[in-house]
């Protein structure tokens, strides 16, 4: 396994307020990594690091095997962003803006035309290519701004909130662009305020809060890491009820929904144990859900706060 | 790997980029030649028979005065075009692609390169456009073949020193209005020099900061080729501060898009 990004004790402030806080983060080539946090945890200062755009004041970040301060040319080279704001030229149409980035490339005549082709074709944006972006949708604009990225061939893709302000078929499309992107071998870093992004996309999820990384692992992992898991059983009528909360002493009652909830950790050993013991009684189960702790949940166990509660951004 | 070629080839891309969004939204050189347009005709046929008397030469009245002012006047557009490069500059910085060009590896000359190169050319083709105009109201330049050269030369230089401060200014400002506001007094130095009326008519003190003022040269120099009044000294004061404007401007320029924050 070979590592595309390092970074160890970044630190970065602007004036007094501490945005990264001694930021450590690996992540493998050919991999996809999310950087879950709430706004203003440090999201977009990691992405503009990490692409040169804003200096670190401490630690030592690595990219493509370059190092961002020493040696930004190199990295610059091996990478392409896409940030929250589109980086597109409104005023020139779609297809002279990828011909632009080809310009700047040194791409060949040949080579600049069949790539931008080639992207046009797999963004869906042929019919769009010769009027000006600010006459396309926020998706259509975000793929745009993803083609020209894609333009330079680059080993190291960081999208900060692609998807933010999207409508959930652009979003799809987003997406699907991504795993693309993995599917031919390039490492993807990700930034997001969507669990369900994270967890559909990464193959590791770094949780950021007050500019350093608070968890890291897979989804299943971080899941893993918080009890909390339980199962809901229904029941038919109130001496069901009654009955089984008598047998398990751990549960409890929600009597209006005529259901217990108990925890669990939700392994099919646990489930054929209650199971037995309501069995042994003759209560009938009614319905039977198994609840697993999802990302909301290691948000809330790993920061205190709801992600999507908002924090004031710089 | 940055190599003088490729900052050449980078920056003729990025000036490829900025004579398309001259072409392709023409209003701005329109408005660069629009408003010494205006004032052409306004003190040529408001003021003029006043002013033309004024100054005392032969012919007197409105017909001397366009001898006198269009050069003045050719300088005023310059620098009414660095008004609209600081404003053209400042809403670029504003479009998210420039976060991209900083993400590529390309010479970060370019940028500014591109856009002081299609500020000269939108500049010239609107002082085509007033001098056009001044030709039509009676300007009848005397001017031959080398002293045109000499002239079109100057025109270009200042223009290469005013596009690289605006170019700066529109970078050092926060936004678009303040970027419109901050050329300003390039705007009014014309007036306060010799561009409207010679400074021997001015007070004192006045006269000498006429005098001494960066304008004042360039005018007399380019008056002294279109219509063969003495130039003397002018003209190398002239090409020294032109120099010292370009320097200055670039160094500014590139130091503040270094500074910019990223997004």
């Amino acid at each position: 396994m070979t590592t595309a990004i390092s970074v160890t004790g970044l630190r970065r402030s602007f004036g007094d307020q501490v945005v990264l806080d001694g930021l450590d983060l690996t992540v493998a080539a050919g991999s996809v990594f999310a950087l879950l946090g709430p706004n203003g945890s440090g999201k977009t200062t990691t992405v503009d690091v990490l692409s040169t755009l804003t200096p670190p004041d401490a630690g030592e970040v690595r990219v493509a095997g370059h190092d961002v301060v020493g040696d930004p040319r190199s990295v610059r080279a091996a990478i392409a962003v896409t940030g929250q704001s589109t980086a597109v030229d409104d005023l020139l149409t779609g297809a002279e803006n990828l011909r632009l980035v080809a310009d700047l490339l040194h791409l060949d005549r040949r080579t600049g035309r069949a790539r931008a082709a080639d992207l046009l074709e797999r963004f869906d944006l042929v019919e769009a290519a010769a009027t000006p972006p600010s006459t396309y949708s926020g998706g259509m604009r975000r793929k745009l701004d993803l083609a020209m990225g894609l333009m330079g061939d680059p080993r190291i893709v960081f999208l900060d909130e692609p998807t933010t302000g999207l409508d959930p078929r652009s979003r799809r499309a987003v997406w699907d662009v991504v795993r693309g992107l993995v599917a031919g071998g390039v490492t993807v870093l990700l930034t997001t305020q969507y669990l369900e992004e994270a967890d559909q996309l990464a193959d590791r999820i770094g949780v950021l809060d007050g500019g350093r990384l608070v968890a890291e692992g897979t989804a299943a992992e971080l899941k893993r890491q918080i009890p909390g898991g339980s199962l809901r059983l229904q029941f038919a009528d109130r001496p069901a009820l009654d009955e089984a909360a008598r047998l398990l002493r751990t549960a409890s009652v929600d009597v209006e929904a005529l259901a217990l909830d108990v925890p669990s950790d939700g392994s099919a050993r646990a489930l054929r144990n209650l199971l037995a013991v309501l069995d042994d009684a003759a209560v009938d189960v009614a319905d039977l859900t198994v609840h697993q702790p999802d990302l909301d949940d290691v948000f809330l166990a790993l920061t205190g706060r709801s992600p999507d509660a908002e924090v004031s951004t710089p | 790997m940055t190599t003088p070629s490729h900052t050449i080839t980078d920056s003729s891309t990025m000036l490829r980029r900025n004579l398309r969004h001259a072409l392709r939204y023409p209003s701005l050189t329109l408005i660069v030649a629009g408003m010494p347009i205006v004032f052409l005709l306004l003190f040529v046929y408001v003021f003029g028979g006043t002013l033309g008397a004024g100054l005392g030469g032969p012919e007197g009245g409105r017909a001397e005065y366009v001898e006198y002012l269009a050069p003045g006047l050719l300088v005023l557009a310059v620098a009414a075009a660095a008004q609209g490069t600081a404003i053209s500059v400042a809403m670029d910085m504003t479009q998210g692609i420039i976060a991209r060009f900083r993400t590529m590896s390309i010479a970060r000359a370019a940028v500014l390169a591109g856009h002081v190169g299609g500020a000269v050319v939108q500049t010239m083709v609107g002082l085509a456009l007033v001098l056009g105009a001044a030709l039509l109201v009676g300007f009848r330049p005397d001017a031959g073949p080398g002293e045109w050269l000499a002239a079109i030369g100057l025109l270009a230089l200042v223009s290469l020193a005013l596009s690289s401060l605006s170019t700066a200014m529109g970078l050092a400002t926060k936004t678009v209005e303040a970027a419109s506001n901050a050329p300003m007094p390039l705007l009014l130095l014309p007036f306060f020099g010799s561009g409207f009326v010679p400074t021997e008519s001015m007070p004192a003190g006045l006269r000498w900061f006429a005098e001494h003022q960066p304008f004042t040269p360039v005018i007399e120099t380019l008056r002294g080729l279109l219509t063969g009044t003495a130039i003397g000294s002018s003209g190398v004061v002239a090409v020294a501060w032109c120099l010292a404007f370009s320097v200055v401007g670039y160094l500014w320029a590139r130091a503040n898009y270094e500074r910019r924050p990223a997004r």
